[in-house]
């Protein structure tokens, strides 16, 4: 008779809180729910513009509140990070070979960092100009 | 001189006597030099001989002695004393995986998956043998390479919460394995091998975590393997709207 009895480890709830790596990915994931959020005062916002000039000022308003700027703080802390560990992340989903070698991580990465700059010049211009 | 000593931890499972798993704590002579693959037959030789754990080559190429270090997945001929040292070292059999006896896991669902991904090159078309070999150039090559590095360790599994959460998910060796074969100009298995990726148990079953990468002891990057798949099965995807098999 078989003295085989292999024993299964159930994985705690709090498995994430366990190693740095995993805590810092779930901060990463979790970032959505605040940035999901920050995209519908956006698109309450165009609601509210719709409406015309007094809802619109009204809405204006209503970021202007403690609580409010706290969440956009907050928002972009995490957005900011979702970016910049995303962008990090990058290289691993691209495969571009350039004269039969792999197009180096960090040239991937810069690449990024440039269409993130360029893109944020040109929605710059158009809300100021 | 007193001889310097390190305690070890070991999570120890006795299937014939012990319900659950228990640590014991031994005393190890400490040189900077030993491995923690050293010390655990240090201990099976002077302290305590029915300790069990799986080691073969002693170099980071048999993939057997994979164990978690202070809960992190690792090598035990790949990890030294020294980087511990004077604070105590804790050794668990690699999670994710149901434990056999001691350190030793059951890795037959590992194997299986393995299999599963048909690792193997499918040429095209046959070939006679008069007809010659198969060529590659060095550039062919190197588009698979990383990924055929892979010495079936199993750390990527342990590092894994996709598959600690629901083991259906093909998980990153098996994936990187199947790239590595789909990535070979002389394979011709895309198609079937597809399949395999493009399910919910296949690399959508990752949520790029990425710790399978940084565990690995031979830099295959098992999560780019997947990200890269990912890529493909979407590609496939799209190409099936329009054009039907």
């Amino acid at each position: 008779m078989t003295k085989r009895k292999p024993y299964k480890r159930e994985l705690p709830t709090d498995w994430w809180l366990k190693h740095a790596f995993y805590t810092k990915y779930m901060i990463r994931e979790g970032s959505s729910i605040l940035i999901t959020l920050y995209s519908l005062i956006l698109a309450w916002g165009v609601l509210r513009l719709s409406q015309g000039e007094a809802a619109f000022n009204g809405w204006l308003e209503a970021l202007q509140s403690p609580f409010s700027i706290l969440i956009h703080l907050l928002a972009l802390a995490l957005a900011l990070y979702h970016t910049i560990t995303w962008f990090s992340l990058a290289p691993k989903a691209v495969d571009l070979w350039l004269k039969g070698k792999r197009l180096e991580d960090k040239v991937i990465v810069a690449g990024h960092y440039g269409a993130f700059a360029v893109i944020t010049v040109f929605c710059l211009l158009i809300i100021t100009l | 001189m007193s001889e310097l000593m390190i305690e070890i931890d070991v999570l120890r499972y006795r299937p014939e006597m012990d319900e659950k798993p228990f640590t014991q704590m031994f005393e190890v002579p400490y040189t900077p030099d030993m491995s923690i693959l050293e010390a655990l037959q240090y201990i099976k030789d002077h302290l305590d001989s029915t300790i069990s754990f799986r080691w073969s080559c002693r170099m980071a190429i048999c993939g057997s002695c994979g164990m978690m270090v202070n809960g992190v997945p690792k090598l035990g001929c790949k990890a030294f004393l020294r980087d511990y040292y004077p604070k105590k070292v804790s050794l668990e059999p690699l999670t994710n995986f149901p434990i056999e006896r001691d350190l030793v896991v059951v890795m037959d669902d590992f194997i299986k998956k393995l299999e599963e991904v048909k690792p193997y090159i499918i040429p095209e078309k046959e070939k006679c043998l008069s007809e010659g070999t198969y060529l590659q150039t060095p550039e062919q090559a190197a588009k698979f390479k990383q990924f055929s590095m892979c010495i079936n360790c199993g750390l990527c599994y342990a590092a894994c919460p996709q598959y600690a959460l629901d083991n259906k998910f093909t998980g990153p060796a098996a994936l990187a394995l199947l790239a590595r074969y789909n990535r070979d100009s002389r394979d011709g298995g895309e198609a079937q091998r597809m399949k395999i990726v493009n399910q919910e148990e296949g690399v959508w079953g990752c949520t790029f975590v990425g710790y399978c990468s940084v565990v690995c002891p031979k830099d295959v990057d098992p999560a780019a393997a997947i990200q890269l798949l990912k890529v493909e099965s979407s590609k496939d995807y799209l190409i099936g709207m329009f054009k039907p098999e």
